[in-house]
């Protein structure tokens, strides 16, 4: 009984072991092809039947028109299924990376523009303009500063599917009581809104956040001013220049003249917004669906952000549609996964009812989209700002850029001090990441 | 402890007056142990030991497995974090610092009001079930859950309490009220935990040395330090443990109430590392950080450890020489 029992113990450990072999195995280096591969034919994919994986991160209020997007191309594709995954952004880079990595990652993915610089360095997605091409779409499809923010290294990352940005929400019954007709487009007219807003019964009718999307509108309004938050070779963090300053100060200056409460709490901005406790906020565009089933008898009108310092300028973001680094790579699939790419770019204005600006300049011209309130912004695209490509520069920013802000916001530092601590800070992130990325190329 | 308990139930010295057949017979029966633990012990090593180690080992290099190049770099990893060169090193040690902050305030917290819940509902009155589950109720709950709750009742600005209060308290968004707030939240949490186990062991004190203290004329307070607190002691000792680990651990809370903030005021040092390991992907120096972390943590539990057990030696040491005596 007993040696028999060993026995069993004994061919238990030979698994474990195998097991662990083979997991270790799994983990050894072996080479990823990084390359879109395949060239995708004039007439699209014509193979047998295959089926494709898509990564997305549309948990929110964009999930089910991405969803709907995804079930009209399986229908009307017959030899394509497209079998999408979603996994919300928090931890979506995260999983991505280790599953590509491992071998196992996905055909197609939806990235963040700004993360393209990031996950190019770490070998996750490949280079697509040669895929650009096949799908038949030229620079001259879409706005041009998007096109240049999505070059990093020589090479295009992903194809531009939309842009985002932030806009001024403001509550409209409360703007007309005020004798207020359209959002101020300078920034003289908006504090000037605000005083006759406090006097009609809205004390404070502006609240500024400390955290998301306090940031993004730092950068916005350092754009305005002319300022850049990081130098052009991605080594020095400049946006503790004097514009930065000025751009932090009026931020802290909506606080200590009473306009914001002090000590304004993640997302409280919005929630007051929401029950029309303040008038005006600045939030993305995203907003836009979860504010028209969650206060549906809110009345409000959205607005490009009124130009506070020298020029009009907004922070913006854009969905990429990325394919993967893969271990074997299946021409089949890569073929497949250009012509879903090419779908979804070119009916792309049925993505911006999920509160997005089309990319492709024939979806944001065409008479869908002129009929949202975000086609309000459509005017703006060009003087949208992106990220500068830098790989890493997700982290360098929420490491050190949205903690001065907090910090002056919540009237911690003064704006010079928290820009200057945390430029310095940035400064040496930066440096070890370029260390870190550089030894990559190598 | 764990250790002791098995050494305790598998004697492994062969027995006084033995024969050799016996003792090898003894030795064998040691070797089944070994048997029953394996399935335990193999995972125990796969998942825990060996990953510990690699953990070691990965911290001596600029590990990024997305990257081809892993360097090995010695110690530098350390070495950066003591002396200050790596942009990580004062947010680490700030997030540390934080950590045993949280511990200090909580730990006690969590320690002396389970108690003395507890005692309250060991005595019999209406409505005792209710309450026991009322109290251990909020401990079913995910940290998501109760963080997200909680930030919305503590906002400053549209949060109940403040409504309630009539103030605009920063419970969020400044220190020391993030603090209040984290520990409160937090033994509001997980103080049903700590009670269910004391609830367990005051059961287990018997009824008749409640009667013969009584029978002594001793006062309430007498019979808590001389009955209740030797009654329950072994589960106090695992109960401090758990609970200082636990509060070493604290990352959900604070991940999604304060999100760290004001500044990296709340920031503790698990959600440094998981930062650094795996937002990006630094694992190298989030390695070393564990490391650190790891000593920092076994000083403290060892510290208290080996204080609850002098105690304990001395008492029984001080109890034994009274027996002789009488």
């Amino acid at each position: 009984m007993a040696t028999r029992i060993r026995r069993r113990a004994h061919s238990f450990g030979v698994a474990v072991a195998g097991a662990l072999l083979l997991g270790l195995a799994g983990c050894s280096p072996t080479t990823l092809s990084i390359d879109a591969g395949a060239p995708l034919e004039e007439g699209g994919y014509t193979g047998p039947p295959v089926t494709i994986e898509y990564w997305n991160g549309f948990t929110g209020g964009d999930g089910p028109y991405m969803r709907a997007m995804v079930d009209e191309f399986n229908a009307t594709h017959e030899n394509i299924t497209v079998k999408s995954n979603t996994l919300g952004w928090t931890d979506f880079y995260q999983r991505i990376v280790a599953a590509v990595h491992a071998g196992q990652g996905p055909d197609v993915a939806a990235m963040q523009l700004d993360n393209l610089p990031t996950q190019a360095a770490r070998s996750v997605i490949v280079p697509m303009e040669d895929a650009i091409e096949q799908m038949g779409f030229t620079a001259q499809d879409f706005p041009q500063t998007l096109v240049e923010a999505t070059e990093f290294d020589g090479h295009v990352w992903g194809v531009p599917l939309d842009s985002h940005t932030i806009a001024s929400y403001a509550n409209t019954d409360q703007l007309t009581a005020a004798g207020v007709t359209a959002q101020a487009t300078t920034g003289q007219d908006f504090g000037s809104q605000l005083t006759a807003l406090q006097t009609v019964g809205v004390p404070e009718p502006f609240w500024m956040p400390n955290q998301w999307p306090a940031h993004l509108m730092f950068l916005s309004l350092l754009w305005q001013n002319g300022g850049e938050p990081y130098s052009a070779d991605g080594l020095t963090a400049t946006y503790n220049s004097p514009e930065g300053v000025a751009a932090l100060t009026w931020m802290v200056d909506q606080v200590t003249q009473g306009v914001s409460p002090t000590n304004v709490a993640k997302d409280s901005q919005y929630l007051a917004f929401k029950n029309s406790q303040n008038s005006v906020t600045w939030d993305g565009i995203w907003q836009i669906n979860d504010l028209k089933t969650t206060a549906p008898t809110l009345n409000w009108s959205l607005a490009p952000l009124p130009t506070v310092f020298g020029r009009p300028a907004a922070w913006a973001n854009s969905h990429q549609l990325v394919m993967l680094s893969q271990r074997s790579p299946d021409p089949d699939s890569q073929q497949a996964s250009k012509e879903f790419i090419k779908w979804m770019v070119e009916h792309s204005s049925e993505w911006a009812a999920a509160g997005m600006i089309p990319a492709y300049n024939e979806a944001r011209n065409g008479p869908e989209f002129t009929s949202m309130p975000q086609s309000a912004l459509a005017a703006e695209v060009e003087n949208f700002h992106y990220m500068p490509s830098i790989p890493g520069i997700g982290d360098v920013n929420q490491q050190t850029l949205e903690l001065a802000v907090s910090e002056a916001v919540l009237g911690r530092k003064t704006p010079q001090a928290a820009l200057d601590e945390q430029a310095a800070r940035a400064d040496s992130i930066l440096a070890s990441n370029a260390e870190k990325f550089a030894t990559d190329q190598g | 402890m764990a250790t002791t308990d098995i050494s305790a139930a598998a004697p492994t010295a062969p027995a006084d007056e033995g024969t050799w057949d016996q003792a090898r017979a003894e030795r064998k029966d040691t070797r089944e142990g070994w048997l029953f633990c394996a399935p335990y012990l193999i995972l125990f090593v796969l998942f825990v030991i060996f990953p510990a180690v690699w953990g070691l080992w990965i911290s001596l290099h600029r590990y990024d497995f997305t990257l081809p190049n892993k360097p090995f770099i010695g110690l530098d990893n350390y070495t950066s974090l003591f002396d200050g060169s790596s942009p990580w090193s004062a947010v680490f040690w700030e997030s540390l610092r934080n950590t045993i902050l949280f511990g200090v305030l909580s730990v006690p917290l969590l320690l002396v009001l389970p108690l003395a819940i507890a005692m309250v509902l060991n005595r019999k009155f209406a409505g005792r079930n209710l309450f026991r589950a009322v109290y251990f109720a909020p401990y079913v709950l995910g940290v998501a859950v109760i963080a997200v709750l909680w930030r919305y009742l503590l906002d400053t600005n549209v949060g109940l309490l403040n409504y309630y209060l009539g103030r605009a308290v920063p419970w969020l968004t400044d220190v020391p009220e993030a603090w209040v707030s984290l520990v409160g939240v937090t033994v509001w949490w997980t103080l049903g935990f700590n009670c269910a186990i004391y609830l367990a062991a005051l059961q287990g004190v018997p009824r008749s040395l409640y009667e013969a203290a009584a029978m002594d004329g001793a006062s309430p307070s007498q019979k808590f330090r001389n009955v209740t607190l030797p009654g329950i002691r072994p589960v106090l000792v695992f109960v401090v443990s758990t609970t200082i680990i636990s509060s070493m651990n604290m990352f959900g809370q604070s991940y999604l109430m304060t999100a760290g903030g004001p500044g990296n005021e709340t920031r503790t040092a698990i959600m440094q590392i998981s930062d650094t390991g795996l937002r990006q992907f630094d694992s190298g120096m989030a390695s070393a950080m564990s490391v650190i972390f790891m000593f920092f943590i076994i000083i403290i539990s060892g510290s208290v450890f080996l204080l609850t057990n002098r105690d304990s030696d001395a008492r029984t040491q001080k109890k034994s020489k009274a027996r002789a005596t009488a």
